[in-house]
């Protein structure tokens, strides 16, 4: 399967959902210390739906255009739903098997995002 | 190297293999794989314990590797310890050694450009006891900053500095450091990571005079699970034991035990048998081969790269390390327009070209150069122009997808 289709590499020339949200009720850092990968995301939650999320990071291709393709694909659903998203899930919307070390930068948006979001549902 | 493509099997079966990654582990020629076979097929027991013909020679022959190794770098036979892998051998001179000469304010010394393998063992030696860590950085061409007469001091008790550097190859002038370094302090403990130059480097340690030396089977063909401490006798049988267990005891008592003199006081428990003796394949190998030939090819091939690389893709690839090829070994680690290292490294993969990305476990160095990875390429007795071809077309082709 190549990992480097037009459409992953349009998601990473021209990412989705990139800069800040000015009013954001979540800000999170993540970030893939054997690569350098640097992740921030914003987020607005309300009534337990996601209805707003952006980011901006510096990171390769796979990192990149899967940030942009997931965070489209999330945005209005349930936190619940986001929450229980794996390895599978991004795999499958990013329609490729990654191996062991790639697999990591792949997930550091939605990981990012599902801790800030697990420690905003813990604080209510 | 001629011809030497087919004395490894990997190509047989993968013939389009362009292998540039032997600074993480080397391929293995068939005779190191036959040997290996020959003990699991026909003499796989015990080392020391055995009475029965096989044990005995599956003893002899792993005795006979030490011999050979110690051969091979000018030591003693007693002076050869084997552990699983350089950064055992290490941990094994830090906890043995180290523990009992360093106290408070006494100073270790390593390089910036140091594996994390020689530089976090002593990092925590000196946290743990209360001892000053010091770091001898390199310049912007990736040379060591020789300033001793300031760096060692009376309190300068433990040197450990690689021979040649995993990320800019860079070769250290370690004979004229540690002549120098003896000058200013006489009695300081050397350990010298060889783990990169051994395979290409001739080393005497008498000659070096180093205390330690430490290297893996697996990066100089041999198989892996296999590795070396060289060290001075009178050290050895100065530490203490890193393990305790079988094969390193020679008597038990409900009062107290009495270890083995070195080396085998280090080798407790069953070691890596079959791997040991193979080993002994890979060291006459390369000494058929002529470690003096081998150092003259790659820096013909590395020479060629440089030039190569320079030449195609001019300000656009930042090589690390010096553009000298006489100071440093055919390891070339670059940054290449802003692309990051794992997609290079993913798409070269797609045309077989198997390169390293990321820190290369030496993340203190990279933060030196600014750097969150790179990409690494290295090349070894079976690589050669084609090869660098391969590389100069799929670094091409990167930069048509990523554009």
């Amino acid at each position: 399967m190549d990992i480097y289709r037009e459409i992953i590499l349009d998601h990473y020339k021209n990412p989705r959902n990139y800069g800040q949200i000015k009013d954001a009720d979540i800000k999170a850092q993540g970030d893939n210390p054997l690569c350098g990968d640097k992740i921030t995301v914003y987020a607005k939650v309300s009534e337990d739906r996601l209805y707003d999320v952006s980011f901006q990071a510096e990171g390769c291709v796979i990192s990149i255009a899967s940030a942009s393709i997931v965070f489209e694909n999330i945005k209005g659903k349930r936190v619940d739903d986001i929450l229980s998203m794996g390895r599978d899930e991004v795999e499958g919307l990013l329609r490729v098997k990654l191996g062991h070390n790639r697999i990591k930068c792949a997930v550091l948006a939605l990981k990012t995002l599902q801790q800030a979001l697990a420690e905003k549902k813990k604080k209510e | 190297m001629k011809n030497i493509k087919k004395d490894f099997p990997i190509f047989e079966k993968n013939p389009g293999l362009v292998y540039l990654d032997t600074t993480a582990t080397s391929l293995k020629p068939r005779v190191v794989i036959e040997r290996l076979l020959d003990y699991y097929q026909n003499f796989s027991a015990n080392v020391f314990r055995g009475i029965y013909k096989i044990s005995e020679k599956a003893t002899a022959a792993f005795e006979h590797t030490r011999e050979i190794t110690a051969g091979f770098i000018n030591a003693g036979q007693d002076e050869i310890v084997f552990t699983r892998n350089t950064t055992e051998s290490i941990n094994l001179v830090c906890y043995a050694l180290g523990r009992k000469l360093i106290s408070k304010g006494d100073e270790i010394v390593v390089s910036i450009a140091e594996h994390h393998s020689n530089f976090v063992p002593w990092q925590q030696l000196a946290f743990e006891n209360g001892g000053v860590f010091k770091i001898l950085p390199v310049n912007e061409q990736g040379i060591l900053v020789q300033d001793w007469e300031k760096v060692i001091t009376a309190r300068t008790k433990i040197l450990a500095l690689t021979y040649v550097s995993n990320v800019l190859g860079t070769i250290n002038p370690i004979k004229e450091i540690i002549s120098t370094v003896r000058r200013i302090k006489k009695d300081i403990i050397i350990l010298i990571d060889a783990a990169q130059a051994v395979s290409s480097i001739k080393i005497d340690v008498k000659e070096l005079d180093c205390d330690f030396l430490v290297f893996s089977s697996h990066k100089m063909l041999g198989p892996t699970g296999v590795g070396v401490l060289y060290g001075k006798k009178d050290l050895l049988e100065e530490s203490f034991p890193f393990m305790y267990g079988g094969e390193m005891i020679s008597r038990v008592e409900i009062e107290q035990s009495i270890f083995q003199p070195p080396p085998h006081k280090f080798e407790a428990g069953t070691p890596a048998i079959g791997e040991v003796i193979a080993f002994s394949a890979a060291l006459e190998y390369l000494q058929k081969l002529d470690l003096k030939k081998i150092k003259r090819y790659l820096s013909d091939l590395g020479r060629s790269v440089f030039n190569t690389l320079k030449d195609e893709f001019g300000e656009n690839i930042k090589i690390l390390g010096p553009a000298d090829a006489d100071q440093k070994t055919s390891i070339f680690s670059f940054s290449f327009y802003n692309f990051h290292p794992h997609d290079i490294a993913q798409i070269l993969d797609e045309q077989n070209i198997a390169v390293r990305a990321g820190h290369h476990c030496a993340m203190p160095l990279h933060r030196f150069y600014n750097l969150g990875a790179s990409v690494r390429a290295s090349f070894y007795i079976y690589n050669d122009e084609n090869d660098l071809k391969a590389l100069i077309e799929g670094l091409k082709r990167v930069i048509k997808i990523l554009s």
